[in-house]
């Protein structure tokens, strides 16, 4: 079994083993649901008021020169948190069980370009449904850059790291319009101008009320300081950008996660559906703080088999996923923050070009379906 | 209290409340709004939602708890006899239920007055009985309901009422004394025993204060004590001369109403009567039954028969779109009020209760009829 097959652990594990795969997760899932409570309840509550602090707390400090860095620091830690652990998992409806319209997927709205809406669409469902399935999941390059073999390969991604690099510095307006793929108006032509400015309208509807709050509200009521407070406001957003765009990437394409073609979708049982999550996300470890600021999708994969249960519940249950994982062979993915960069990176670059192609000599994880711990170290 | 005072006049003041309404403070607090600044400055504090501190708790019986309510800005008060959502937060959760004020319209500054019978499974009438404090918030909906007294005031006025059904009919009598209203009154009200009723006290006073008010207390479970069990024309006739020429407003348990409509119809003064009912009498256990009912969708006013699947696929078969993506319960798309009725959660087989409620309509499946916001 050392062809490297993407796809392997569909070929290795029959029915009955997908079945039981998908009952144990569903156990998981059930369990922690029921006890959901007051607990998180206080959780989500406090994150909202730091969250609130911090981001008051960095505009105010963002008018003085000595206290500048500060303001910056802050704000850019407030846009993090509210667009990662409150923002993105609210609106994955992990805390609808709590019925409050602040903290509800229905009604939230974060502090991005994307509109909440949008987000639901192209995220909650089409990345969550299809998980690096090519062709299904535009999380899979964004319609910018060739992520995946199963991606054709044209001239434009050449430039695969370049635009990554410009994908990174302008992630949210990239996120914002990534529900209008871009790439069918500008390369593929198949859709035309009209249908793109009609998509483009609510869009840019919010879109332009993000850019004049930072760029000219703020910086209008910091009076003389007015260079200071947007100068601050552009590293603030720069920072959120390129961080979320970090854990993004390193939770897909670390070159541990596989990337599926459009033909895994056909009949997938539930207990198919798990596994393929298991196998397209990759985790990365570190510590508490690292695993707030990424909104817990250092638990990539724990957040994929279990999109809608309270991210700050994912360690307390990867344990268990790491024991299903264990019992049926299957590849439980992690590594180091900065190991999961460089390998995001090194896929970006080999698939730059024609031949890009999976590492020939590496045995897939996974193997014959018999019990294999996982190579790879195991997040605490 | 007197901090309540303070914080609300503050918002009162209506050169702050224009500023934070504006439209420069909307643009600098885009996306989450004004309200979520001012949160943590006071709990009642909002521009749009109404509000209202716990300004007291006390107890009148022992299945019951009487809170009073100070609601900010927002609160339009109500029409004596209309009903109020109140939403608290219990382990967690926001718990939203309906009650009727029992208080005067007309009471200054807009205070609320709320009885709530507490029953084995009641959860917010127990969150106001045992976790709530005094200065406690809670969130509120606009006043709603059609039993109300008429603007025109009919000259005389029957009251029936039941157990904790008295609150509408007590709010009603306690505006039509409050406005100087000099017709025939007569509050007809049904309590277990004398330990069980509300507002006892109250009324005898109001009826020694009032010559045109008379309150007739009867004890359903206290035999002997003059006026005793269940409501029938006899007592009616006896008790209330004349009553077929009163406008009658009642509220209480099912059982009381079906016997008030039947004596009202078969007097051929139905039209008289005006009922308002609370809580449907739930049958508890009678889950498991076979698939029946009928799912109805409020907005677009469509009706079908419960088929037994999914919610998703019945609205669809039924010719609606309703918003939708992954189709197994992840991606949260497809979460829809439920307005009534109980739905089996198809992932974990548990079944809901049967109030409102927001649900996933693609892992739930109606048990009995269903109503959605749909
Ligand atoms: S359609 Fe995705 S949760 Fe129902």
């Amino acid at each position: 079994m050392n062809t490297p097959d993407p796809i392997s652990p569909y070929r290795d594990l029959t029915p009955a083993q997908f079945e039981a795969i998908g009952q144990r997760f569903d156990a998981i899932r059930n369990r922690v649901r029921g006890e959901l409570g007051r607990r998180d309840a206080d959780y989500i509550h406090a994150l909202v008021r730091r969250q609130r602090q911090l981001e008051v707390g960095g505009r105010v400090l963002m008018i003085l020169p000595p206290t500048w860095p500060l303001g910056v620091a802050a704000l850019s830690a407030a846009k993090i948190l509210d667009n990662m652990e409150i923002g993105h998992n609210v609106m994955h409806g992990q805390y609808d069980w709590m019925h409050d319209p602040a903290i509800n997927s229905k009604s939230f709205e974060w502090d991005t370009a994307d509109t909440a809406k949008n987000w639901k669409k192209t995220h909650n469902f089409e990345h969550h449904t299809f998980t690096n399935v090519v062709g299904r999941d535009h999380d899979v390059g964004y319609g910018l850059l060739r992520m995946s073999e199963d991606q054709p390969w044209e001239p434009r991604f050449l430039f695969n790291v370049p635009l990554a690099v410009v994908l990174h510095t302008f992630f949210q307006h990239f996120v914002a319009v990534q529900n209008m793929k871009l790439e069918d108006f500008l390369i593929y032509k198949t859709k035309t101008r009209e249908q793109l400015a009609a998509e483009f309208k609510p869009v840019w509807n919010k879109m332009r009320k993000q850019l004049a709050r930072d760029y000219l509200w703020f910086p209008l009521l910091a009076g003389p300081f007015a260079p200071l407070v947007l100068v601050g406001n552009v590293v603030a957003n720069f920072t959120r950008n390129v961080w979320a765009c970090a854990v993004i990437f390193n939770g897909h394409f670390p070159e541990q996660a596989e990337q599926f073609p459009e033909s895994v979708l056909q009949n997938e049982t539930r207990g198919q559906w798990y596994v393929r999550q298991l196998l397209g996300s990759a985790n990365f470890s570190g510590g508490k703080l690292m695993h707030i600021a990424s909104g817990n999708l250092s638990f990539q994969v724990e957040h994929h088999l279990f999109p809608d249960l309270p991210a700050h519940r994912y360690h307390e249950i990867s344990p268990e996923v790491q024991a299903i994982c264990h019992d049926y062979g299957l590849p439980y993915n992690t590594g180091s923050f900065w190991k999961q960069t460089a390998s995001t990176w090194t896929r970006i670059l080999r698939l730059s070009f024609p031949t890009g192609k999976r590492r020939e000599a590496t045995p897939v994880n996974g193997g014959t379906g018999g019990a294999q711990t996982p190579s790879l170290p195991l997040a605490a | 209290m007197s901090h309540q005072r303070t914080t609300r006049s503050a918002l009162r003041a209506l050169p702050l409340r224009r500023l934070l309404a504006s439209r420069f403070v909307q643009n600098l607090t885009y996306p989450h709004g004004v309200d979520h600044y001012l949160a943590p400055l006071d709990a009642t504090w909002s521009l749009t939602e109404v509000r209202a501190a716990v300004t007291t708790i006390r107890q009148q019986t022992h299945d019951s708890v009487t809170v009073t309510l100070a609601p900010n800005d927002n609160w339009r008060g109500f029409c004596a006899g209309q009903y109020v959502r109140v939403s608290v937060d219990v382990a967690g959760v926001c718990h939203t239920r309906c009650f009727s004020p029992a208080n005067s319209a007309r009471t200054a500054g807009g205070a609320l007055e709320l009885t709530c019978r507490i029953g084995p499974r009641s959860v917010v009438s127990r969150y106001f009985a045992t976790t709530c404090k005094v200065g406690d918030v809670v969130r509120m909906a606009p006043a709603e309901g059609t039993f109300a007294l008429p603007e025109t005031r009919p000259a005389q006025v029957l009251f029936i009422s039941g157990g904790s059904g008295i609150t509408p009919v007590m709010a009603m009598l306690r505006t039509l004394l409050d406005d100087g209203h000099t017709g025939r009154i007569v509050f007809l009200h049904y309590a277990r025993t004398r330990a069980d009723q509300l507002y006892a006290a109250e009324l005898a006073a109001l009826a020694q204060q009032h010559a045109n008010l008379r309150v007739l207390p009867v004890y359903t479970r206290e035999v002997g004590t003059g006026a005793d069990g269940h409501f029938d024309a006899a007592q009616l006739d006896a008790g209330v001369p004349g009553w077929t020429q009163m406008e009658a407003f009642l509220c209480g348990p099912a059982g009381l109403i079906a016997a008030v409509q039947d004596v009202f119809a078969a007097r051929g003064v139905a039209q008289r009567l005006h009922v308002e009912r609370f809580a449907v009498t739930e049958k508890v256990g009678a889950v498991a039954a076979p698939i029946a009912g009928e799912v109805r969708y409020v907005r677009s006013e469509r009706v079908a028969e419960n088929r037994g699947a999914n919610l998703l696929d019945q609205a669809e078969a039924a010719g609606l779109h309703p918003e939708c993506g992954c189709r197994m319960g992840i991606c949260h798309s497809c979460t829809t009020r439920k307005l009534s009725g109980r739905v089996r959660d198809l992932c974990t087989g548990e079944v809901s209760g049967t109030g409102e409620e927001d649900i996933q309509l693609c892992v739930c499946a109606p048990v009995g009829t269903v109503t959605l916001d749909l």
